[in-house]
């Protein structure tokens, strides 16, 4: 009988199947996040109404039902993707809505005075938001955007079921062949485990960097000069 | 063939209701696993009783860092291995109440530090035993606060309850692949499921949306 470790190469390469689905899933997400949520945000309703449908939508229906619609059902339309392009649109336009109620809700939470004060600066508002808003905003943004990481990671397990090879796609038909179920599915369980560890470390990594910056920033131009250069 | 048939869409309505009765009696009860299995192992972190509190430290931190769905392949395909059989429908439920058990563990640790310092040196000035301060004062207060979220992890139980559907439970997604693999008619059967859900979890976000405004004090 075949062992775990003859099927070793062939996790491998479900693993890279992984990380690579994560990390596309990843920079959509982001995309997604930035433009429903600044639209969300915005005067115009023509702007801001689609971005609240969508985000409502794509939280409302579920993750596997939006894999599946993407995977069985568009082809009815005419439109064939392939699985993995399936599986990375559903995960992306998913937790692109959950992420855009970070970026809405943190850039709105902190709007108020900054806001004012831009605008006393004679500031436009794309100058505001660009330079202002979403610079300051994305420290604060950090620890949501790792949990949706997280979640984005984990939730790259249902491209299994578009047929995409990747971690837990091969552990399941590896499975068939061994008979080792308990061993590939506690080794996966771990892989898994470790990059969700790794994912959490980065985003506290990328915390204190913030942090620092801002310490470092405060130092090198201390508010009090400029508050003197004004009003001297 | 028409892209969308209506015909087909009106006739499989029926079966996918039933479908989402089993979905929202799969979400009850896992949900009610949740609640109670969060609270002892919020309450077992809380007091640090030494290796115990750690080794549910790591439960809690190892469920959130896994994948729901090998989650549920590892309760469907492991556990008869070594020896321990269980009907589906049961390890499905079980299964998604211990996931979201390690969520709701930290909502109530959220709730619990949330508490006044006072109000536990209180209870033990009227030395009142532990039980009783923690299910008459603590438990009390700090469930208010947290009602929302917990409801928030209601809804999105429901949705992922559609993973179930990997282990041959038949409920709303389950149903919904069925029809479309008998029929070769994706479309319809999909699309009904996910307005379904969305029909359920929408109503449902806007209401905790309430909730929150009245439970939540505003800083």
């Amino acid at each position: 009988m075949l062992s775990v470790l003859d099927f070793a190469p062939l996790l491998l390469q479900g693993l890279l199947v992984t990380i690579l689905v994560t990390v596309l899933g990843a920079l959509l997400t982001v995309v997604v996040a930035f433009t429903a949520g600044l639209s969300g945000l915005s005067k115009h309703w023509f702007l801001r109404w689609p971005s609240s449908i969508f985000v409502e939508f794509f939280r409302g229906s579920g993750l596997l039902v939006q894999m599946f619609w993407f995977f069985y059902a568009l082809p009815f339309l005419g439109i064939q993707l392939a699985p993995l392009l399936a599986g990375v649109l559903a995960l992306g336009l998913n937790e692109g809505a959950y992420a855009a109620e970070v970026v809405r809700g943190t850039i709105r939470s902190r709007a108020k005075g900054q806001t004012e004060a831009a605008i006393a600066l004679g500031m436009s508002p794309s100058l505001r938001m660009r330079r202002i808003l979403i610079p300051q905003s994305i420290p604060a943004m950090l620890p949501a955007f790792g949990n949706v990481m997280v979640d984005l990671l984990k939730n790259t397990s249902l491209v299994s079921l578009v047929t995409v090879a990747d971690l837990t796609w091969r552990a399941f038909n590896a499975r068939t062949v061994t008979g080792q179920t308990v061993t590939l599915f506690l080794t996966i369980l771990v892989l898994y485990y470790i990059m969700s560890l790794l994912i959490g470390w980065l985003t506290r990594w990328l915390e204190r960097r913030f942090a620092l910056d801002r310490k470092s920033l405060a130092k090198a131009k201390p508010l009090k000069s400029l508050v003197g250069g004004i009003s001297s | 063939m028409n892209i969308w048939d209506n015909a087909f869409a009106i006739e499989i309505i029926p079966i996918l209701l039933q479908g989402l009765w089993l979905t929202v009696q799969i979400t009850f009860f896992s949900f009610l696993i949740s609640l109670v299995v969060g609270l002892l192992v919020a309450i077992i972190r809380f007091l640090r009783i030494p290796v115990v509190s750690h080794i549910f430290d790591f439960y809690v931190s190892f469920i959130r860092g896994t994948p729901l769905l090998v989650q549920a392949y590892v309760a469907y395909f492991v556990l008869p291995q070594v020896g321990l059989t269980f009907e589906v429908l049961a390890t499905g439920i079980v299964v998604l109440g211990l996931n979201y058990s390690a969520y709701t563990a930290e909502v109530y640790r959220a709730g619990i530090e949330q508490l006044p310092k006072g109000q536990w040196e209180a209870a033990r000035a009227l030395s009142l035993p532990p039980l009783r301060t923690w299910f008459r004062i603590v438990v009390p207060q700090a469930v208010r606060p947290i009602i929302p979220v917990l409801g928030n992890y209601l809804i999105m139980m429901f949705k992922d309850s559609a993973i179930l559907s990997s282990i041959t439970i038949i409920e709303l997604m389950g149903t919904a692949l069925q029809i479309g693999s008998n029929f070769y008619r994706y479309l319809e059967p999909i699309t009904i499921a996910g307005l379904m859900y969305l029909i359920i979890s929408f109503p449902c976000s806007l209401l905790i949306r309430r909730l929150e405004h009245r439970f939540v004090p505003t800083h």
